[in-house]
């Protein structure tokens, strides 16, 4: 079954609340999205939007008033496929964490425990699951070290976390996440917390050692503008769910859902000096309420009546392609989008051309 | 580096000291009556005996003369509640009874304080939260000699298991109560500190990304989250301490500790100048020794205060 389609991950019909004494938040509803291997998808939307608790699912460390109403996380790395879901935790953490699937948190001030030396946080990863001894723990850390560019690496593995600037803390979380060679690593917004001098290096550091491995990698950010770089495929998150997907061409050349065209009207342009930055107006809905129709539709300046009644399906655009608004179904009226972004557009595949020229 | 660090605290603390044996010093003249208004002496006998003891002389001067004998390890002697006997004599009597209680209380609550707090944290029982919302609300809000009475009544009085009043010659077994009664606002304190430490511990970044790594459950309890859910209750049992010391007053008088309690509301009621300044002053000494151990102990077991916090 799984033979033709080599993804070496594909979350379908994830649908997660979460347990609260005022009621439930129904966090994500109904996520599917898919990733094949050597391949990096780009996870982006609003704060609030289901990143962070999508990706947790995946990596099975939902908090403990999460609860996974339904859905199927199928992972395949060349041999069978399994449901992450159905395995017991137990058994996750021997077979899947760290050696399969692994994560980096998005602030590296808080990822590392305060209390232990880098190399004794490094050797425990790399001890978690083989019985290799500690020396050659210690030479793997050291070599771990400075894969991720660490020039002095017996020192950092000498030194405690709170020695160490936001970007060297970040570097050895991505050593510890990487420590057991997992296929498919989880990107949480890496680069947020950082120094915006330090964001350009962590980002170059992740796409080196994606490609070097050939690992498959999600990158979750609400940066549009790093994801053109780092990613081949985008999904747009809103309100617990994907509203739009495609390869960076697609959502970057020919966005077709209002939410995206609000997304990327919102990415500051290298040229634009005037700094007057566009913002979606209003706010996401309240995921404690039902939410009926499209959960965009009260944003949204092209919202048709429909919209406020029924929820639009995942519309295929193309091979790649999908937007889920009913602006897409053949009997909508045909609606462009916003005169500035199609500017905004033209420039940028412009710059791209002119870019590939020089 | 630590050592210079100690050293630097060291003199710090002997600087306080001073500073608090001149405060109390000062204090105690604008103290009413003296030592010695005893209704059978006359003024010219008051005089004299004050003459006797050098109390005549100007408060600087007597400071100073303290503050020699003090460091020949001499802190004078009782004038009333117990007359010229040395006070270290009255000290070395009363202290260890108070001590040795104070840290079978601080201990005993605080075993039990921590497994409780930790338990309740790992486990998500309703059973086990209940029982600690139980034991910790009633620890806190129960004062000790509530705690003592109810002691007394049913294990002593009833049961006959212990005595009802310290006995110098079993006093282990006549401290039970008293440590028990004393132990349990230390139980309740620490337990639900150590909870809510563990709970932020078993939350955090870390311990998410080592869970990541799959590492096992032992591994994560033993170097991720107990090492850094217990730091910071050593600061707490500090402060405990110190109130065990001082504040076991009431415990002591109701079981009869011949400890340092009575002693100090002795002194105070009978203007025992040298008792009182000598039990405020091995007070302070003792906070202050208490925070420096303190500090000490943070610098073995944390190294983001042994190593200072210099990121490059
Ligand atoms: N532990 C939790 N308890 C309740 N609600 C939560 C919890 N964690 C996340 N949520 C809710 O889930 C939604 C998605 O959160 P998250 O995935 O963190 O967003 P983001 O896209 O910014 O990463 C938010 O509405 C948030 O309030
Ligand atoms: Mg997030």
């Amino acid at each position: 079954m799984s033979e033709n389609t080599k993804h070496i991950i594909e979350v379908k019909g994830l649908d997660i609340s979460f347990r609260l004494p005022t009621g439930n938040v129904h966090a994500i509803r109904g996520l599917d999205f898919s990733l094949d291997e050597n391949e990096v998808l780009a996870l982006v939307g609003e704060s609030g939007s289901g990143k962070s608790v999508g990706v947790k699912a995946v990596m099975g460390i939902l908090p403990e008033n999460a609860v996974i109403e339904s859905g199927e996380i199928l992972f395949n790395d060349g041999e069978e496929t399994i449901d992450l879901l159905k395995m017991k935790e137990a058994a996750r953490r021997k077979t899947i964490n760290g050696t399969k699937i692994a994560m980096v948190f998005q602030d590296p001030m808080t990822s590392l425990n305060p209390t232990m030396s880098i190399g004794a946080q490094l050797i425990t990863a790399l001890r978690s699951h083989s019985d290799i001894h500690k020396k050659g723990a210690y030479a793997r850390g050291v070599e771990l070290l400075r894969e991720v560019g660490i020039t002095d690496p017996e020192r950092t593995m000498d030194q405690y976390p709170h020695q160490l600037s936001g970007g060297m803390r970040q570097r050895v979380v991505i050593a510890i996440a990487l420590s057991q060679s997992p296929k498919l690593l989880i990107c949480d917004e890496p680069t947020t917390a950082l120094d915006v001098t330090i964001q350009e290096r962590i980002l170059e550091l992740l796409q080196s050692i994606q490609r070097s491995r050939g690992l498959s990698m999600i990158f979750i950010t609400h940066n549009l503008g790093v994801v053109s770089k780092i990613a081949d495929k985008v999904a747009v998150m809103y309100a617990g769910k994907i509203i739009e997907k495609g390869t960076v061409f697609d959502i970057f050349y020919d966005p077709r859902h209002p939410y995206t065209w609000g997304l990327l009207s919102a990415v500051p342009e290298l040229s634009d000096k005037k700094g007057e930055l566009y913002s979606i107006p209003g706010t996401p809905p309240d995921l404690s309420k039902e939410i009926v129709g499209d959960a965009f539709a009260p944003r949204n300046p092209y919202a048709l009546a429909v919209d406020f009644k029924a929820e639009p399906p995942l519309f295929k655009l193309s091979k790649t392609h999908y937007a889920a608004t009913w602006l897409a179904d053949p009997r909508a009226p045909k609606t462009e989008m916003p005169k500035e972004l199609a500017d905004k557009i033209q420039r940028m595949k412009q710059e791209a051309k002119d870019y590939a020229e020089s | 580096m630590m050592g210079k660090y100690l050293r630097k605290r060291i003199l710090i603390s002997v600087a306080i000291l001073f500073l608090i044996l001149l405060i109390l010093f000062l204090l105690l003249q604008f103290m009413p009556g003296s030592p010695f208004n005893d209704a059978k002496l006359t003024p010219e006998q008051s005089e004299a005996l004050k003459k006797s003891y050098g109390l005549d002389k100007p408060v600087i001067i007597q400071f100073f003369r303290y503050v020699g004998n003090m460091l020949r390890g001499d802190l004078g002697v009782s004038y009333s509640i117990s007359p010229n006997t040395p006070i270290t004599t009255l000290l070395a009597n009363r202290f260890p009874v108070t001590i040795r209680i104070g840290f079978m209380s601080l201990i005993l609550g605080t075993v039990i304080g921590v497994i409780l707090g930790l338990v309740t944290a790992f486990f998500k029982s309703r059973i086990l939260k209940g029982i600690y919302s139980v034991l910790t609300l009633l620890g806190i809000a129960v004062p000790s000699y509530l705690f003592a009475v109810f002691l007394s009544w049913t294990l002593g009085y009833k049961a006959k298991l212990f005595p009802l009043l310290y006995d110098f010659r079993s006093p282990l077994y006549s401290s039970v109560m008293p440590v028990m009664a004393l132990s349990f606002i230390v139980m309740a304190v620490i337990a639900r500190f150590t909870k809510s430490e563990a709970e932020d511990v078993l939350r955090s970044d870390y311990v998410m990304l080592a869970r990541c790594t799959g590492m096992s459950s032992r591994t994560i309890i033993v170097k991720y989250i107990l090492r850094n859910s217990l730091i910071p209750v050593i600061t707490v049992m500090a402060g405990l301490l110190v109130g065990l010391l001082t504040g076991s007053l009431v415990i002591e008088k109701m079981y009869a500790v011949p400890g340092i309690g009575e002693l100090l509301t002795n002194a105070i009621s009978s203007n025992d100048y040298n008792v009182v300044i000598a039990l405020s002053f091995v007070y302070s000494a003792l906070y202050i020794v208490v925070m420096l151990i303190l500090d000490i102990i943070y610098c073995i077991v944390d190294p983001r205060v042994r190593l200072g916090g210099k990121a490059e």
